[in-house]
């Protein structure tokens, strides 16, 4: 069932229990269409006038539909009791302690998502509305103490992987609804209001890219093909002479795929050059469209030589 | 009550009043029921076509995403598609007004204003609405709040573009065109309340003598209920309206928190409000509402059902109490809307639990439509193939609402395509398809002719295939991840990139859809002067009062006060000589 709903990739820790759900759900629904689906073609062609010319005035006397419904409230139920309330209060109550997790703040504008790190001393600096410009978007008073060791990125969040994160949401505008569909993520993020949400990133982008990775057939007409084009390529590809075409990792460009098609290349190996996303979930604007953000899992290792890199720039 | 003692006089009164009115006072500012029922026909088809036509031009831009629209992209205007190419301000407009004049200008004044003023007075066995004025008035406040919402294309910056939904602090810092989306939303909260008002009354008070609540018609019952939602939820709504327009233009910060920061400006308000309060204002009304769009759909594909099974509706009374449930429901489930929005485990807890049990008498309702069709002896019209197509169509509808009702289903399906295919499914094969069943139904008691049935099967068979071929692959979008309301249609995320190609697909099926509502205006037009004459009254050998007027009916309706000695369904009752024993014909004479 995973497989048919088309559920993307999943990389956190409490994704599986969410798509667990959402399976045993689509079979309930799948189960009841069936049901009453055949119950009501048979009835179509079996009670057509052309075959019964004299309706029955009384019809169905058993209680069984009686039976039935209160069968669906009872699975209701136990999806309610059994799936729906306990994952929720995991979600919003369990949160790991701040000492054992990786703590972001995230501001969300039209049409950007600002990434607060709190650097070495893990206090987030003081920020003034005052502040805010272009340079400044989240308004950081660099004089205050806290604030000088802070890192800040735009559209870009990069998570250590195997540990939990808090993000702490808020927004300088409007609503906008913070998304991360590999990771079963999605949180509004409401103007005013600050609003947590925690997961555990269970695969690098590394990783993530490694299964994503398709056999994607190509033709001379896929020079226009946007689906391809956003594409890099995931192994070497070369002309029967040995002319190098495509390096793994280069873009596919319209030149490639032509070159390609030319050497005789029917398929190639790619992946979406950045698969791991923040997709904003609310109209936020006219940008709304474009208010994509993307997320970089890395090792520990990896991870701290990026904060210390984007440390050294201050 | 003064009123109710006078309506019987009406109906001898009729015919002499009915040459002294003008042709303004007959046709414009009519005070008779059918007359506004149709003026709201009307009116609620044409925007439920231009809604349509909304929607055509956004699945353009979702299938070629930057390319020129074809022959209409140069009329749209500099300031909305420079060169034919639509901007993204002019796509959130389109999707803004699509939503609110489907919701509000269409489907509810045609399942309402225009099936519940012709029909309920006629089924009810009443000379006309108890509040003749106040029902001319209602259609004419409704014509005004329209006429300013399509203005609104015109204003500076176009029309509202903040979702049907209008989230504060967007909708608040938006364009013009949002006040005058709030300014007509006032006008129509206005007729829907005074509409309202006078359904209940008229339900209430006008029965004729021997119609009882349990012989009522289900259209019946589905309009009553109908009523006291429109009547219990749009004040709400528009209270939030006139809050966000203070917000507005007087500088009150109702939804508005303080701090905010807009395109680089601190915002120069007072602060303190909350986006959030919008939100549960908003949802107050929009969940009750959308039972208003579904119940009366449901009334008819009941009278529809009953009238071409020849036989009586299975489980009336099972019926009547689960709409009655549904609609005290209805306004305890609103905060599903928003488990996305900070909820903890205590509020959701009780807002999935509402969900879940409001879904048992959609299923009670759809279980007894279905068991009546055994025992039956089916005729196939139009009407009944809409009236059919509804079951499984709202099932799918309702059903892809259960893991969208269960928080943490819903974390990953919120604010994807899911939603926006589960909720079609809902209203348009949905509500549109029984409001086409019901066009077809009365249609012969409205004009004495009948529409072609062989352009009605055409028009189904089209329409329904074209409906799933827009809305299941939403499905797959959402489930997928791609978000609504985006302008591309979701061609920069990685996580849309295979599923992408269903744009186009949806999008023709669009555009076929709009091939196939040509039959229906044919149809619809032609029949009035060259469809077949009605050979008696009751046409379709029905068993309610509305088949029991003159054709068409007279102002006044009723030749002699009717009086009803059984219930809405006697079909196929054992010893009577015809299939069908009609409300109000008196027991023969025993012996």
């Amino acid at each position: 069932m995973f497989e048919l709903l088309g559920l993307p990739l999943d990389a956190s820790a409490h994704g599986p229990k969410l798509d667990q759900m959402t399976v045993v759900v689509h079979w309930l629904m799948l189960f009841l269409f069936v049901g009453w689906g055949s119950f009501f073609a048979y009835t179509l062609v079996r009670f057509r006038k052309g075959r019964n010319p004299k309706a029955d005035y009384t019809g169905v006397k058993s209680h069984v539909s009686s039976y039935l419904e209160v069968g669906i409230a009872l699975f209701e139920a136990v999806l309610l009791v059994g799936f729906a309330v306990p994952l929720w209060a995991e979600r919003v109550n369990e949160f790991p302690a701040d000492a054992d997790a990786i703590v972001v703040r995230v501001v969300a504008e039209q049409f950007a998502w600002n990434v607060h790190y709190p650097g070495p001393d893990g206090i987030f600096g003081r920020t003034d509305i005052k502040l805010v410009s272009a340079e400044n978007p989240l308004g950081l008073d660099r004089e205050d103490g806290d604030a000088k060791d802070d890192i800040w990125t735009v559209n870009q969040l990069n998570l250590p992987v195997n540990k939990p994160v808090i993000i702490r949401l808020s927004s300088k505008d409007v609503i906008h609804s913070f998304g991360l569909p590999l990771f079963r993520v999605k949180q509004d993020v409401i103007p005013g209001e600050v609003i947590p949400l925690w997961f555990t990133p269970t695969m690098t982008t590394a990783q993530i890219i490694e299964a994503s990775t398709k056999t994607v057939s190509i033709s001379a007409a896929d020079t226009s093909n946007t689906v391809l084009l956003a594409m890099v390529a995931q192994a070497d590809y070369a002309t029967t002479d040995g002319t190098a075409i495509l390096a793994r990792g280069d873009s596919m460009t319209p030149e490639a795929i032509l070159f390609l098609v030319k050497a005789g290349i029917k398929e190639v190996k790619a992946v979406h050059s950045t698969p791991a996303e923040i997709a904003c979930a609310q109209l936020c604007g006219l940008g709304h469209y474009r208010m994509r953000g993307f997320v970089t899992i890395q090792t520990e290792e990896e991870f701290k030589a990026w904060l210390a890199e984007e440390a050294s720039y201050l | 009550m003064a009123h109710v003692a006078t309506a019987g006089h009406a109906v001898h009164d009729a015919a002499h009043h009915e040459e002294e009115l003008t042709f303004i006072r007959k046709y414009v500012f009519s005070q008779d029921h059918k007359v506004i029922g149709i003026q709201y026909l009307i009116t609620s088809l044409l925007f439920l076509f231009f809604g349509f036509s909304l929607m055509m031009l956004m699945r353009w831009q979702l299938a070629y995403p930057g390319q020129p629209i074809p022959f209409i992209g140069g009329l749209l205007g500099e300031a909305n598609a420079p060169g034919g190419i639509m901007l993204p301000e002019f796509y959130n407009q389109l999707g803004a007004m699509h939503g609110t004049i489907m919701v509000f200008l269409g489907i509810v004044p045609l399942a309402v204003g225009a099936f519940g003023n012709y029909v309920v007075p006629l089924q009810i066995g009443a000379p006309d609405m108890a509040f003749p004025k106040l029902n001319m008035m209602s259609y004419w406040v409704y014509f005004v709040g329209g006429v300013t919402m399509l203005a609104s294309f015109f204003l500076p910056g176009g029309a509202a573009n903040s979702g049907w939904t209008s989230y504060a602090p967007l909708s608040v810092v938006a364009t013009t065109g949002q006040t005058a989306w709030l300014f007509a939303m006032v006008f129509l909260i206005t007729s829907s309340l005074l509409g309202s008002v006078n359904f209940i009354v008229t339900m209430v008070q006008l029965r004729a003598k021997g119609l009882t609540f349990t012989r009522l018609p289900f259209f019946v019952w589905a309009q009553l209920v109908t009523a006291f939602l429109l009547l219990l939820a749009f004040p709400p709504l528009e209270a939030a309206g006139v809050m966000q327009l203070m917000d507005r233009l007087a500088g009150t910060s109702f939804f508005l928190p303080s701090g905010l920061v807009v395109a680089g400006q601190a915002l120069d308000v007072s602060g303190g409000g909350s986006p959030i309060l919008w939100q549960h204002l908003f949802w107050f009304l929009a969940h009750p509402e959308v039972y208003v769009l579904i119940l009366p759909a449901m009334g008819i594909v009941g009278e529809v059902i009953a009238n071409n099974t020849r036989k009586p509706l299975w489980g009336y009374k099972s019926l009547v109490y689960a709409s009655i449930f549904l609609g005290f429901m209805s306004f305890i489930v609103w905060a599903h809307h928003m488990f996305l929005t900070g909820m903890g485990t205590v509020i959701s807890t009780f807002f999935q639990t509402t969900t879940m049990i409001i879904s048992i008498p959609s299923v009670i309702i759809l279980t007894a439509f279905f068991i009546s069709l055994w025992g039956a002896s089916i005729r196939f019209n139009t009407q009944m193939l809409f009236a059919l197509a509804f079951l499984p169509m709202f099932g799918i509808g309702g059903l892809t609402g259960l893991p969208l009702g269960l928080a943490p289903t819903d974390t990953h399906l919120h604010d994807t395509y899911y939603v926006i295919g589960h909720f079609h499914y809902v209203v348009a094969p949905g509500t549109i398809f029984a409001l086409f069943a019901g066009v077809y139904h009365w249609y012969p008691k409205v004009t004495g002719r009948r529409m072609s049935d062989t352009l009605g099967k055409v028009h189904f068979w089209g329409s329904l295939v074209c409906m799933n071929g827009i809305f299941m692959p939403m499905f797959i979008q959402g489930l997928a991840g791609v978000s609504r309301r985006l302008y591309d249609g979701g061609q920069q995320y990685a996580h849309a990139q295979g599923v992408l190609q269903w744009n186009e697909f949806m999008s023709v099926a669009a555009w076929s859809l709009a091939v196939f509502q040509l039959p229906f205006m044919i149809n619809f037009f032609l029949s009035i002067w060259k469809g077949r004459k009605v050979e008696n009254d009751n046409p379709w050998e029905a068993t309610t009062l509305d088949w029991a007027t003159p054709t068409p009916p007279p102002h006044g309706n009723f030749a002699r006060v009717p009086e009803v000695y059984r219930g809405p369904y006697e079909y196929s009752v054992p010893g009577h000589p015809t299939d069908f024993f009609p409300q109000n014909e008196p027991e023969p004479a025993k012996g």
